[in-house]
């Protein structure tokens, strides 16, 4: 598409080329340095809907949770110097996370770069480690093709964050304005050409296979092949484990999924991982969080490795059958050439170690807190009140994982969490980013007491805009995960662990949000429909028992065959 | 082994942006590794920048080093080679007094090191060798005697022996 030349300043044209690229929302947060582009953007409030938030990394956490619910790029403003730094939590957290976002933020006028003039700070210097791609506009022709690359870049191949720095005088300077969008970039081959015979050689391993597991990650939804990934493995009728960022890609109803891997997965894929002959990974970088210990993961596997990222490929582990290819693309044509296979043995395996696995769980914790309210049974009972179709956004810590384990995402693009940074404080802003990306769903955000303290202000975003996200505070007192790290790993010595809050609920209504606060597990299930209920946001607090642990659990350094039930 | 330390020539092309050399290094600095050297210039094609980076580590580290630079928007290719796979060479340059000429035998020092005196000043002469680092360390050690006033050797430059030529390569780029 090429709009027709006009003059305007090139804060008007950094509002064209939004348009031009479709954003219909923008988070952030006004300053000096990007005042010229603010006043460009009150004339086009009818287009391009724009969401203050508390805090700079309320809005790019905001802008995460926005960009993985909906596929789109999520579109950030901030202003130099303090406004970008406070982006750059964020910023790291969507490069791990490969999450498409174009930040803008203002810099001082060219002719002060350098100097340490008022917040003035080399936001190129700082931002480059965490950004798939960075630059600097001084001059307001480069605006409009910049702009047009950053779109480009942020949301092909393998996404991730792009910061465009404008300077205020290219801000205001007059230019003639059109916009291109580009499309490619010499240096730069995302959508690697798929080789058939790479294909050709997993599908030998694949049709060999006795003891398949497929571990599937968040590449799955990032290339849109969740149907690809469907028919393949009921097709093959390959075992499905997801990682923590995969939860969702393959619904968890579905009888060939067997839950997650890693650390704090399911007892049944980790252990396998070091029993199947053939490990079919998709979409996923084998994190440490994921491998355990790499010198003792699946050293009898042939490992069959789809990536779009050329670097991931044998990165940590070596791949027998490397695949660099488009999931979505690879998925089709591995599906041609496999063999319908049935492995119900091997599945019926997966299938009796997880109900295990939740008897030995829950009959330990009747045993500790028996009636005390706990995270599972809130978990459980919210996965089955919405039928596991809600968009869940979780904070870090053991809620994080107790949310992994226990809700049943039966929904792509529904699991939105920091996963690659572990992130505090992500999940208020991602879940109001989530909401308005999906304003007909049901989006509840699951936070700690100690994460929600650390982004509450964005309450405030909430309140202001009307956004009705449903959060649930597990409050146990305690930086559980932490603690419960000390009370394994440091003879039980709390240092620094426990953690005071607030009254959440009238916290909440100072911010004219309901709130309910419960702590007996009769009270539990007319609350959660309350919450459900409720139109607007609503806030619950529930208290939950202070000391309970994280299980199965593969401790550091071990392999993923000694994961722990208790 | 794997584990064993050697030498690489790393060679990167990349357009011709500001902060290439930033967005080059970082990803050593990531990995906790010491570049020995590094030269940057502008190659036979307009607008195609090539960095040479010398440093000992692991196969296994650089071939991961090489993928990630790689990966970066601007670079067009980055390629990684061993000491036998390339061509190299460094100059270093050596001011020592002109006193020294005359009452020395600085003159066969330089005949059967193959350097050459760029300049002759009352004060200083300039000796210049071009040649792989150890070579020009005999040299060093050899002037060392006589009084070595300022010494400075360039990092290395390298061009592979099997190679496309680069602008066949970025034909191919183009044409993907
Ligand atoms: C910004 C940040 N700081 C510190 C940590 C380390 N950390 C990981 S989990 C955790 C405890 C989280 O406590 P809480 O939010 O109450 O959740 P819980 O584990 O109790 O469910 C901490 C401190 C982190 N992940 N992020
Ligand atoms: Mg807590």
């Amino acid at each position: 598409m090429k709009t027709k030349e006009l003059k305007i300043t090139g804060s008007e044209a950094v509002i064209q080329c939004l348009k031009a690229e479709d954003v219909k929302t923008i988070f952030g947060y006004p300053g000096g340095a990007i005042m010229p582009i603010y006043d460009a953007l009150f004339d086009h409030l009818e287009e391009v809907n724009h969401i203050l938030t508390r805090h700079e990394q309320g809005a790019i956490h905001a802008a995460q949770g926005y960009a993985r619910t909906s596929g789109k790029t999520g579109v950030v403003f901030a202003t130099s110097g303090p406004g970008a730094t406070n982006l750059i939590t964020g910023l790291a957290d969507a490069l791990i996370d490969s999450t498409p976002l174009v930040c803008i933020t203002g810099q001082v006028a060219s002719h002060l770069l350098g100097t340490d003039a008022f917040q003035e700070t080399d936001v190129m210097g700082i931002s480059m480690p965490v950004t798939k791609w960075n630059c600097q506009v001084t001059n307001a022709e480069d605006i409009a093709p910049t702009l047009a690359k950053a779109f480009y870049i942020a949301s092909s191949g393998r996404p991730g964050p792009v910061l465009v720095d404008i300077t205020k005088d290219a801000q205001f300077q007059a230019v003639d304005f059109s916009y291109k969008k580009c499309s490619s970039i010499r240096s730069y081959q995302p959508q690697p050409k798929l080789n058939v015979e790479q294909v050709q050689a997993a599908a030998n391993l694949l049709n060999e296979a006795k003891k398949p597991l497929m571990i599937v990650g968040q590449g799955i939804m990032l290339s849109n092949a969740e149907e690809e990934l469907l028919t393949f493995a009921e097709k093959s009728g390959i075992p499905v484990a997801s990682t923590l960022l995969g939860l969702g890609v393959f619904p968890a109803k579905h009888p060939l999924f067997v839950g997650m891997v890693g650390m704090h997965g399911n007892y049944a894929p980790n252990v396998k991982t070091n029993e199947c002959d053939v490990l079919l990974a998709v979409g996923m970088r084998f994190d440490d969080r994921v491998t355990g210990d790499v010198s003792r993961y699946a050293k009898q596997a042939k490992v069959v490795h789809i990536d779009i990222d050329a670097a991931e490929i044998n990165k940590i582990i070596k791949a027998d059958a490397p695949v660099l290819a488009d999931a979505k693309e690879a998925l089709a044509v591995l599906t041609d050439l496999v063999e319908k296979q049935n492995h119900q043995d091997w599945l019926d395996e997966f299938h009796q170690a997880k109900q295990n696995e939740l008897q030995v769980l829950s009959k330990n914790r009747n045993k500790n807190f028996s009636d005390e309210l706990r995270m599972d049974l809130v978990i459980d009972l919210l996965s089955q009140k919405t039928n596991g179709n809600a968009v869940v956004v979780t904070d870090v810590g053991q809620h994080q994982m107790m949310a992994a384990q226990f809700y049943q995402y039966n929904q792509t693009k529904s699991n939105v969490t920091s996963g690659g940074l572990g992130t505090m404080g992500f999940a208020l802003p991602a879940a109001i980013g989530a909401k308005l990306a999906n304003p007909e769903k049901q989006v509840v955000a699951i936070i700690g007491d100690g994460g929600f303290q650390m982004t509450l202000q964005e309450l405030g975003t909430m309140m202001q805009n009307n956004i009705g996200v449903k959060i649930i505070i597990l409050n146990n007192g305690y930086l559980g995960m932490v603690r419960q790290w000390q009370q394994m790993f440091f003879e039980k010595r709390y240092s620094f662990t426990n953690i005071q809050s607030p009254d959440f609920v009238a916290l909440a209504a100072s911010y004219n949000i309901k709130g309910q606060k419960v702590e007996k597990q009769e009270d539990l299930s007319n609350a959660l429909d309350q919450l459900l209920n409720t139109e607007n946001a609503f806030l619950l607090e529930v208290k939950v028992a202070k000391e309970d642990n994280v299980f199965p659990m593969v401790p550091t350094g071990a392999s993923v065959a000694e994961i722990r039930l208790q | 082994m794997e584990r064993l330390n050697q030498t690489f020539t790393v060679s990167i092309f990349t357009e011709n942006t500001i902060g290439m050399l930033n967005r080059i290094t970082i990803i050593f600095t990531r990995r906790h590794l010491n570049i020995d050297s590094i030269t940057a210039s502008e190659t036979e094609m307009k607008n195609v920048h090539r960095y040479t980076i010398v440093l000992k580590t692991t196969r296994e580290q650089i071939d991961k080093v090489v993928g990630q630079i790689d990966k970066l928007i601007d670079v067009l290719k980055a390629f990684v080679h061993q000491d036998d796979e390339v061509v190299h060479q460094e100059i270093a340059l050596y001011k020592i007094k002109t006193t020294e000429l005359k009452t020395n035998n600085v003159e066969q020092v330089v005949r059967e090191n193959f350097a050459k005196i760029l300049t002759v000043d009352p004060e200083f002469i300039i000796i210049e060798k071009t040649g792989h680092k150890a070579e020009t360390q005999v040299l060093f050690e050899k002037l060392k005697p006589f009084g070595i006033l300022e010494f400075a050797r360039s990092g290395r430059v390298a061009v592979t022996k099997p190679m496309k030529e680069l602008s066949t390569y970025l034909k191919e780029l183009e044409n993907n």
